[in-house]
């Protein structure tokens, strides 16, 4: 090994490394041999055009779409064969585009769902109310209320979650997917559906999470504006497949990204 | 915004308990009190058969099968094989809930309309067995001799005694079904029955909590059975077919889905219903089913959301600008 290479310290491994991830849907190719990486401590953004896979990255690494191949590497453990509920249990938790909040629940019990893998009873002390399933309720509460102030919407509490309007859905999800303490955050699309005002809460709140709470987050999103006011790290997919990667800054400036992004004619 | 939640439930089961011992000093004679006691035997199988569907949106047209297991297991360990009484319960209990277990492997993975249909394929097989193997259950005519029940060396004889031993059972099931919703089982039960998709992606493992509670109200109904077997000492088919499993689902969606209380008035309203209709002799079929389609039509979200509608109504004139 060159001597000059040793100085350079090797960069950390990132929290979640997905490599040469092939996901096919018959004939269909909808991502192909697509590495995405997302350091710790960072917003990451996957960005690209309609089609270009980005959901599908977001399925393929939460479970809920089979890898045709490639392997996904959550803290350096493989994830790839789990189911979508062990996944979320090792750290990965995520929000839906086309929001599925609990309308049957009230707003705090959507939270306090959040905590399912973290509130630890049996059914038996769940029936019995014992001494450990109180103070268990009482955390998992109490957790659960600390996520809605961190959002914005502990006066909520009580309301029913159907009743909640559109833009505070989203932050429900928002609150619900923090409870579960995870490594990693993915946001499907947060902003969608939302106005310009909310939409810039929405980046401070993006922000917060990943300096005060110290969750990762990964973010799909087409709000160009919000993605390169929050994020550190941006890929570009373009059919199924990585364009380029790195601050936005760079990307902004990426020829070939303007060129698969605005269309050649802009 | 500390409100006293614990204990909630158990107050409420500890009033419905004295209202149950009560119930029969009101009543003019024992004919009723035995449709007080079918009314708690379906009430206890409503309960559970809500914990699956109200809670947990998974349809069962089959439940009263679950129900005969538990009737004909009792029966045919505690005379043929000649078991103490308690063993054949637990025998019934447990067939009841090892069966769902099985069932469940396969037909919790369908969704809506199949699982449906599953649960009644199910039932019609389990009622052709009741029908069919006639040297085991006595076959259409009916299986007799089930001995009265007997507990700690106490023989329930009279109907008031063995209508106490249901009020204690059938409270001691609402207060589990209470306890049970309101805790991390109950939220995942509620979350996968609105998004399967989200709650997974929280950490709720779908397939065993929808397994878990398919196997609880089978054994419910299992339980059910077991004490109607011992109650009347003598079971026939006719009563663990499609037409009851049907009945079930009525009382549920007719008390109120997602709601225990609500199961429990389900099942007392449809149970005591017919007999109230008796006086309309050769039309009371005809009353019967207009009383359900005027409740269901009126009551969308069943005679639990009712009462909730009404009491919130009538405070509401009280205490409007409290809200604000």
């Amino acid at each position: 090994m060159p001597a000059a290479n040793a100085v350079s310290p090797a960069p950390p491994a990132p929290l979640l490394d997905v490599c040469a991830a092939t996901v096919r849907f018959g004939g269909i190719h909808a991502l192909t041999e697509a590495d995405f990486a997302i350091a710790r401590g960072s917003v990451t953004a996957l960005i690209g055009p309609n089609g270009a896979g980005k959901t599908t990255m977001l399925n393929a690494i939460t479970g809920m779409v089979p890898l045709t191949s490639g392997d996904i590497r959550l803290d350096g453990a493989d994830i790839a064969g789990l189911p979508p509920h062990k996944r979320a249990a090792a750290g990965v938790v995520r929000t839906f585009q086309n929001l599925e909040v609990f309308t049957s629940m009230s707003v705090l019990e959507n939270v306090m769902a959040g905590r399912h893998a973290l509130t630890r009873y049996t059914v038996a002390a769940s029936i019995l109310r014992t001494p450990g399933f109180r103070r268990a309720e009482a955390a998992c509460r109490e957790a659960a209320l600390d996520c809605l102030e961190f959002v914005g919407l502990a006066d909520e509490a009580d309301t029913p979650a159907g009743d909640l309007p559109y833009g505070k859905q989203r932050l429900l999800e928002m609150a619900r997917a923090l409870a579960a303490d995870p490594k990693l955050l993915l946001l499907d699309e947060p902003a969608a559906g939302l106005n310009s005002k909310e939409t810039a809460r929405l980046g401070d709140l993006i922000r917060a999470v990943c300096d005060r709470r110290h969750v990762t987050v990964g973010l799909v999103e087409h709000d160009m504006e919000l993605v390169m006011a929050v994020s550190d790290h941006i890929t570009v997919l373009h059919f199924g497949h990585p364009l380029a990667a790195g601050t936005p800054d760079a990307i902004q400036a990426n020829p070939e990204v303007i060129k698969a992004y605005l269309g050649e004619d802009e | 915004m500390k409100r006293p939640i614990l204990g909630q439930n158990a107050a409420q089961a500890v009033l419905f308990f004295a209202l149950l011992l009560a119930v029969p000093y009101g009543l003019p004679n024992e004919y009723y009190l035995s449709i007080c006691i079918l009314g708690s035997l379906n009430a206890v199988i409503a309960v559970g058969l809500n914990l699956l569907m109200g809670y947990a949106g998974q349809v069962s047209l089959g439940h009263a099968a679950f129900y005969g297991l538990g009737a004909y297991a009792t029966a045919i360990c505690t005379t043929r094989f000649g078991l103490p009484i308690p063993v054949g319960m637990a025998a019934g209990v447990t067939l009841a809930a090892a069966v769902a277990w099985i069932v469940a492997l396969p037909t919790l993975k369908l969704k809506g309309n199949y699982l449906a249909m599953a649960t009644l394929g199910f039932g019609i097989i389990v009622s052709i067995v009741f029908n069919e193997a006639v040297d085991l259950t006595g076959g259409p005519s009916g299986f007799v001799g089930i001995p009265r029940l007997a507990l700690f060396g106490h023989t329930f004889e009279s109907d008031h005694g063995y209508y106490n031993l249901m009020a204690v059972v059938l409270t001691l099931v609402v207060l589990l079904a209470l306890n049970l919703m309101k805790s991390r089982t109950g939220r995942a039960l509620r979350a996968l029955h609105v998004s399967e998709k989200a709650a997974s992606s929280l950490g709720v493992d779908i397939a065993a909590h929808k397994r878990f509670v398919f196997v609880l109200s089978a054994a419910l109904a299992g339980l059910a059975g077991v004490l109607y077997a011992h109650y009347l000492s003598f079971i026939a088919p006719a009563s663990f077919g499609f037409s009851f499993s049907v009945q079930l689902v009525v009382m549920v969606v007719l008390g109120g889905m997602a709601s225990v209380w609500g199961s429990v008035a389900g099942a007392f309203f449809l149970t005591a219903l017919p007999e109230a209709l008796r006086e309309f002799e050769d039309i009371d079929i005809l009353v019967y089913g207009a009383i359900l389609v005027l409740t269901i039509m009126y009551l969308p979200d069943g005679l639990a959301g009712g009462i909730k509608r009404l009491s919130r109504k009538l405070r509401r004139t009280g205490v409007d600008d409290a809200r604000s």
